[in-house]
Order: structure tokens, then sequence, then C-alpha cells
């Protein structure tokens, strides 16, 4: 894991900073989730305050991106309920309405793992279109939005006229980052944002998500970069084929209680 | 030019000339009506429903199975004996098919069977992540399939597209028989009038090959359109 070995050293000493406000923003619970017969997900609930920080960590298949993709209904949960800003919705009760999905989707905005801009769109088409035609902000407010954010992931105005393609894999996933902020979103979801890069290029993708943090934005994270998640988190989960194995701060990274976590980790510093 | 076309074609050049247009007609008209079918039946085809499914592969299994000939005489002889017996349940005169819509009705029902084919395999081609971005940032379904999946899709559809494009304009010489005056018909009547089959049929066939030309021109433009973003992997 060479990839840990740089965001540990680059972070240590950043100081933590998390705005909580004590509301609850987020609130999921007893989310189930299968495949047939296959169960993936087996009830997960998870509270997230405005400012949380929430590292989702395990071992590969044990459900993490199902879970991220079931809150925002990219994948269709069964059973359990999502509360956002005290509006629920019950899983069991089938695929809630058109309207209110989408209202959900604005509300969460996700940074996948393969970045999965839109590659026959520039980058700020790519930044702009949701804004423009979900949101239906104007075309001018847009643009201005595209490139605060382009502005403030560190990339050069220049960037905004270029095809994703002939983009670095570090610098595309900061364009996915500009596409999540520019709906304004209340929670930002990240799936492994760091995993399909080159280990040079993860450093600057971390030390944009660092700053978001630090802003206190909500986020979700699924991540491997351990050392990253015992700086920003101020929940990291743990799960274990499909149930939360164990949770708390970041301080469960230092001294898990569980075996399976402890394994887990020492397995991932080899 | 002008003179030529009227005295150098032994007068025969705006008889030629209406049977292009016809031609031209025929074929755009058709290539719309099985662009859409060709879309509805791709849609069909990738749905999860079975309901949907069948119906879509019925379709293009027995179009694609039958020659182009045999189905231009079916569907016209059989939509004239439905309109025959609608009419005469109705008790009103006998009407007969306008053959020009007959045929744009046919060669449209056909093609949209291969185009079919070309978007079924063309949005299978789009990556599932552009969709699921699509998706996961609130797009509806109509948006999701104009803004991403369409200008992603025709990348991958263009060639056959283009392909089938050709062939049926070619087709379009098989609707003479439902009596339709397009070019070849046209060519045809010249070359009986004048004992000169020969010279109006290479005519025929240089026309034909213009119009070949030019949708080549269009298709490589269309193309380099619909590539726009993509990054050729260096060979
Ligand atoms: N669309 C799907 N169909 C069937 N099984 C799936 C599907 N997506 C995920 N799974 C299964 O669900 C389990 C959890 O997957 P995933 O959430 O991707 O794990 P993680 O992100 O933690 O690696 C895996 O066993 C995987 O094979
Ligand atoms: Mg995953």
């Amino acid at each position: 894991m060479t990839a840990t070995a740089l965001p540990l050293t680059t972070f240590e000493q950043a100081p933590k900073a998390h705005a909580h406000t004590g509301a609850t923003k987020l609130s999921v619970e007893g989310l189930h989730k299968h495949y047939g017969e296959h169960q993936v997900l087996k009830g997960v609930s998870l509270q997230a305050r405005k400012g949380d920080v929430i590292s989702l960590i395990g071992a590969s298949g044990s459900g993490k991106s199902t879970f991220l993709r079931c809150i925002n209904f990219l994948e269709k949960p069964n059973a359990g309920s999502i509360t956002l800003d005290g509006q629920t919705l019950d899983l069991s009760k089938g695929t809630p309405p058109a309207a209110q999905l989408q209202n959900l989707r604005t509300r969460l905005a996700m940074v996948f793992q393969h970045f999965n801009l839109w590659s026959h769109l520039t980058v700020l088409e790519n930044i702009c279109l949701a804004p423009r035609k979900v949101l239906g902000i104007s075309a001018g407010e847009a643009e201005a939005r595209a490139r605060k954010y382009l502005d403030k992931v560190g990339l050069p105005a220049r960037a905004a006229d270029q095809y994703p393609a002939f983009l670095s894999g570090g610098q595309q996933q900061r364009v996915a980052i500009a596409r999540a902020l520019a709906m304004e979103p209340e929670i930002i979801l990240f799936d492994e944002p760091t995993s399909a890069l080159d280990p040079e290029l993860v450093g600057e993708v971390l030390k944009v998500i660092q700053t978001l943090a630090e802003e206190g934005r909500t986020m979700l994270m699924v991540t491997h970069e351990m050392g990253f998640a015992r700086q920003v988190s101020s929940q990291v989960l743990f799960l274990h084929q499909g149930l939360v194995e164990e949770s708390g701060s970041a301080e469960i990274l230092d001294r898990p209680q569980s075996e399976r976590l402890r394994q887990f980790l020492s397995n991932r510093l080899k | 030019m002008h003179d030529f076309l009227t005295s150098g074609l032994q007068g025969f050049g705006p008889l030629l000339a209406q049977g292009t247009w016809m031609t031209v007609k025929l074929a755009l008209l058709s290539l719309a009506l099985s662009l859409a079918l060709g879309l509805i039946g791709a849609s069909a085809k990738l749905s999860r429903s079975r309901l949907l499914r069948l119906p879509a592969t019925l379709y293009t299994t027995l179009i694609r199975s039958v020659p182009d000939l045999v189905l231009i005489l079916l569907i016209f002889y059989s939509m004239q004996i439905w309109l025959n017996d609608l009419t005469e349940a109705l008790g009103w005169d006998y009407v007969e098919i306008d053959p020009f819509g007959a045929g744009v009705i046919t060669l449209g029902f056909i093609y949209g069977a291969y185009f079919t084919e070309n978007f079924r395999g063309a949005i299978l081609s789009v990556p599932v992540g552009q969709l699921e971005a699509a998706t996961a940032y609130g797009l509806s379904r109509a948006q999701r399939f104009r803004l991403v999946l369409f200008p992603q899709l025709m990348r991958f559809a263009l060639p056959g597209l283009g392909n089938n494009w050709l062939v049926l304009l070619k087709s379009t010489a098989l609707v003479s028989i439902i009596g339709l005056a397009d070019l070849v018909k046209a060519a045809q009547n010249a070359g009986k009038s004048t004992n000169d089959v020969l010279f109006f049929l290479c005519l025929a066939g240089l026309v034909y090959l213009a119009i070949t030309t030019l949708s080549n021109r269009l298709l490589k433009h269309l193309e380099r359109r619909y590539n726009i973003g993509i990054k050729e992997l260096a060979r």
C-alpha cells in the first residue's frame, strides 16, 4: 500500500475542524439490500450531523458502495428508512415518486471511483449540466458557479474548455468534485475517490477533500486511505458482510475493539 | 447546363429530375421513420419487461430474414386489403393507397428493424457510469436520453447507420414496382421511349452515386462531431 503512506505524512499535522451544529442532517435506519438470494446489506444505520465527515471502511465486497448507492437510489434499497432534514423516506414502500427522488438526488451529490465525467462534454459543460437542467439556474449563473468551484479544486481557468479524456486522473476527479460542489449539495457522497488514481495523483485529490472537510461540509466517504480517514473523519464505520461491525470516532482506527477490525487494519498495513 | 438538361436528355430531363426528387424524398422520409422505429425498437429490446422485448425481437428477426421485395409486396397489398375491408365495413367508397405513403411506411418499417439492431449495440457500448452519473445528479429519464445517452451512442451507431442508409437508398428502387415514379422508373420510361435504355440507366446510376457521395461527406462530418472529446489511443 504505497498510496497510504503518502497521505499519512501529508495530513498528519493538519488541524481537525468539524463544525457540528448538533442537528441530525441525515439518518439512515436499518438499510437492507439484497440481489436475489444474496443479502448484501443486512440493516445498516448511520447518523450524520451537519459538518460530519463519515468514513466507511471495510473489505472489498462488504457492501460499502452498495450502501452509498442505496442512499441516492442508484440501487433500490429493499427495506429501512432514510431521513434527510426531518423528511423520511420509507424504503419498504417501493421507489419514491420521481419528484421526491429528484429532490433527494439534488441534495446528495456523488463523486465516483471512476469519475464518470460525461465524456462528450467539456469540463465547463460537465459542471454546468445538472445545475442548469435539474436545478434550473441560468446559464450565466451556472458558469460563474463552475468557474468558482474549478478554482476551488485547484484547476486553472483554461481547463474549463478541455474534454475530460485529455486530463489526468487527478484532474478529472477534481473536476468531478467541482461538479458535485456546483449542485451546492447538503451532503457529498464519495465512493473510493482515489482508488482509480496513480499513487502520485492521490495526494492532490485528498487535499481538496480535506479542504472541504475543514469548511464543515457534510460528507460520506468510502475509502481505503486509512491515514486520511484518521485525519478527517468525525466518525468511522467499519462494515463487514453487510453489517456495521464497529463504529465510533477516528480513534477506533488506532484502538480497534473488534477482532475483525483489528485484522482488517493490520492487513492493510502490510 | 439548363439547355443540356432539357434538350440534351432528349426532352427527358424534367422527368428524370422529378424521379430523382421522388427517390430523395422517399429515402429521407423512410430514413426518418426507420430511425424513430429503430430507437423505439432498441429501447424495447433492452427493456426489463418481457412484454416489450418479445415483440421487438419478433420484429427484428422476421423483418431481417425475409427479402425486402417480398416484404414490400406483402405490406403494400395487405395494407390495401385491410383498407378495403375497412371502407367496405364502413360503407365508404373504395380508397386506393397512395403509393408514396405506402412506400415510406414499408421502407421505414423494414429498415427500422436494421436500425433497431444498430441502436441496441450502440446503447450497450455507452459505459454505464455515464448514465449512472446522470441519474445521480437528478436528470430525468428524458434528459438522460437527450443529454447523455444519445450524444454518446451516436458515436457507436454512426458507422452502421451509414451503411444501412446506403442500402435503404438503393431499396427505394424496389418501390417502383408498387407504381411509384422514382428515379429508376423515370430512367426506364425515358429509355423505352428513346430506345436508349442503357444510357438512361447509366445516368440513373450516376445520380445514385452522387447522392451516395454526398451522404458519405455528411457522415464524415457527423462522425467528427460525435467523436468530440474522444482521445484516440496512441497506436
Ligand atoms: N448489481 C449487483 N448484482 C448482484 N450483486 C451485486 C451487485 N452489486 C454488488 N453486488 C454484490 O454485493 C456485494 C457488495 O458489493 P459492494 O457494495 O460493491 O462492495 P464494496 O464496495 O464494499 O467492495 C458484493 O458481494 C457484490 O458482488
Ligand atoms: Mg466499492
